[in-house]
């Protein structure tokens, strides 16, 4: 019996930990596709059908490149860098719940890596490491163009974590819990009858509002790309990168993407649940199969949303980034807070 | 001050109101048209496996032709060389011999022609001064990339018109 468990609960870290690889790899490849077709162009269509072995091309590349260290760089740092980068973005995928129970010999297993009832404080601690990455690369490359880049990912994402932050507050002042597996049961409740629609961006739009954009700074894409900003700075943070080391920060950042973008299908918009999951009398094995294609789905949703803004709107200017942090996203997301904190407080006060 | 055409236009900046300060209702215009775009017709054309149509008139690679009797027109009379703006043409002329009347039409033909593709600028003048209409530029072929620049020359043995398939000299 527990042996079942030891194996499928193996079996699961392992998928989660490869498919997290697969949709950030076929992310870069999605990305030069997206941009064509916003462009008018049809995009990598040489490497395999359809342009499919790009990725596979793209890294065989990047590995033949010669991996250059400048002279007076910081050797260890240097390549300590990009590799904690790279760690920190396939940490966070650990936690999220990609569907809701396996019922194996009368025993219900979840489909979550590691089950822990600090979900999105562990997402948010790891998350943060990750602007070590990009602050130790930017420093030990011993360029100023570098050391600016990594100094505006830093105070970029200091600001916006804070945003962040309070929306999230305002999530568990609703959902009173900071297990992520929890906040998706929650939200597989009926409302208005139709069950699996319990979904908390009903509850906290505004807060999704500012948590889509602090997820947009705390990546590092377009709008918010200051610390790669090329017409400024070179290259930012990674300008004296070649190869793998190159190769390793830019496949962070789109790990970073599908993470943030499951972060946010699973936060708000009920994770593995989709509509009438409970009313078909579908067996359970099955309604959870549906949930992560559900889930993946809207995960699907949100990486195309990055890549659709990132070919639709320009880059901020870093007097503007830091006003909409610090004067509008941080005064609005408190204010969410009260908000919802008085309007659940009048619940409990009057309505039962 | 007194604009000197009177056609210069007062420009009132007006101040934002909340919606255009909130910014959201203009980003989502954007998004609608990248979105358009998205699902546009795309205006690449894939060139090995796709060409463009070209033009009746379009003045492509070169071809020596043969008369009716599958017999080289060409005498070597060095007009189109003169002709040449580019200079991209020599010949070498020789004598035909007894029993070559099947291969050469007239006494005169050209032993070697040939034609640097890397000089010429398709004008198509040698055509023009061509007395034996030998000399054409074809319209459904180019001259296509190459690695070595020794491959850019073209000579008669990818000039000449190849031998019809029923041609009379079985």
């Amino acid at each position: 019996m527990e042996s079942t468990v030891f194996l499928v609960k193996a079996l699961i870290i392992l998928a989660v930990f490869g498919v997290t690889l697969l949709i950030a790899t076929y992310s870069t490849y999605a990305e030069r596709k997206v941009a064509a077709f916003i462009q008018d162009r049809i995009g990598p269509n040489r490497a395999g059908p359809l342009g499919l072995f790009q990725p596979l091309a793209d890294a065989v590349k990047l590995f033949f490149k010669e991996e250059f260290v400048p002279a007076n760089a910081n050797k260890f740092l240097f390549i300590l860098g990009p590799s904690l980068s790279m760690l920190t973005a396939c940490m966070a995928s650990a936690v999220i719940p990609f569907g809701g129970s396996i019922l194996i010999d009368g025993q219900y297993i979840n489909v979550q890596a590691i089950e822990v009832n600090i979900g999105i404080l562990y997402i948010f601690g790891v998350v943060a490491l990750g602007v070590y990455g990009i602050m130790i690369g930017g420093w030990a490359s011993n360029n100023k163009f570098s050391l600016l880049g990594a100094i505006r990912a830093a105070s970029q994402n200091i600001s916006y974590e804070l945003a962040m932050g309070m929306s999230i507050i305002a999530l568990l002042l609703v959902t009173s819990t900071l297990s992520l597996g929890e906040m998706a049961r929650q939200q597989g409740e009926p409302l208005f009858g139709i069950s699996g629609m319990n979904w908390n961006i009903f509850y906290q739009p505004l807060g999704f509002l500012i948590f889509i954009i602090c997820a947009f700074a705390e990546t590092n894409r377009v709008p918010f790309d200051l610390p790669e900003c090329e017409t400024e700075l070179i290259g930012g943070y990674h300008t004296e990168y070649s190869s793998m080391g190159m190769g390793l920060y830019l496949f962070a950042e789109y790990v970073n993407i599908f993470v943030a973008s499951a972060v946010m299908a699973t936060l708000y918009f009920g994770g593995y649940n989709f509509p009438f999951m409970y009313d078909m009398g579908l067996p359970h094995n099955i309604v959870t199969l549906l949930g992560t294609v559900a889930l993946f789905g809207k995960i699907f949703f949100f990486i195309f949303f990055f890549m659709w803004v990132r070919w639709t709107l320009p880059r901020f200017r870093y007097d503007q980034l830091m006003n909409l942090g610090w004067k509008i996203l941080i005064p609005l997301s408190i204010a969410n807070v009260i908000v919802t904190a008085a309007i659940i407080l009048f619940k409990q006060e009057y309505f039962q | 001050m007194q604009s000197l055409s009177n056609r210069a236009k007062k420009l009132e900046k007006k101040p934002m109101n909340f919606s255009e300060r909130m910014y959201l209702p203009a980003i989502f215009q954007g998004l609608t048209i990248t979105m358009r775009h998205f699902f546009k017709k795309k205006a690449t054309i894939s060139y090995p496996e796709q060409t463009r149509p070209m033009s009746a008139v379009w003045r492509g690679l070169h071809v020596l032709k043969r008369d009716e009797k599958g017999r080289e027109r060409c005498t070597a009379c060095g007009l189109c060389a003169v002709a040449c703006p580019a200079e991209a043409i020599t010949m070498v002329a020789g004598e035909r011999k007894r029993g070559e009347e099947g291969l050469y039409r007239e006494e005169k033909y050209a032993v070697s022609y040939e034609i640097n593709m890397l000089r010429c600028i398709f004008c198509g003048l040698c055509e023009e001064a061509c007395p034996k209409a030998a000399i054409f530029l074809q319209n459904d072929k180019t001259a296509p990339a190459r690695y070595e620049r020794d491959e850019f020359i073209y000579g008669k043995d990818r000039l000449v018109e190849p031998m019809p398939a029923t041609g009379n000299n079985q």
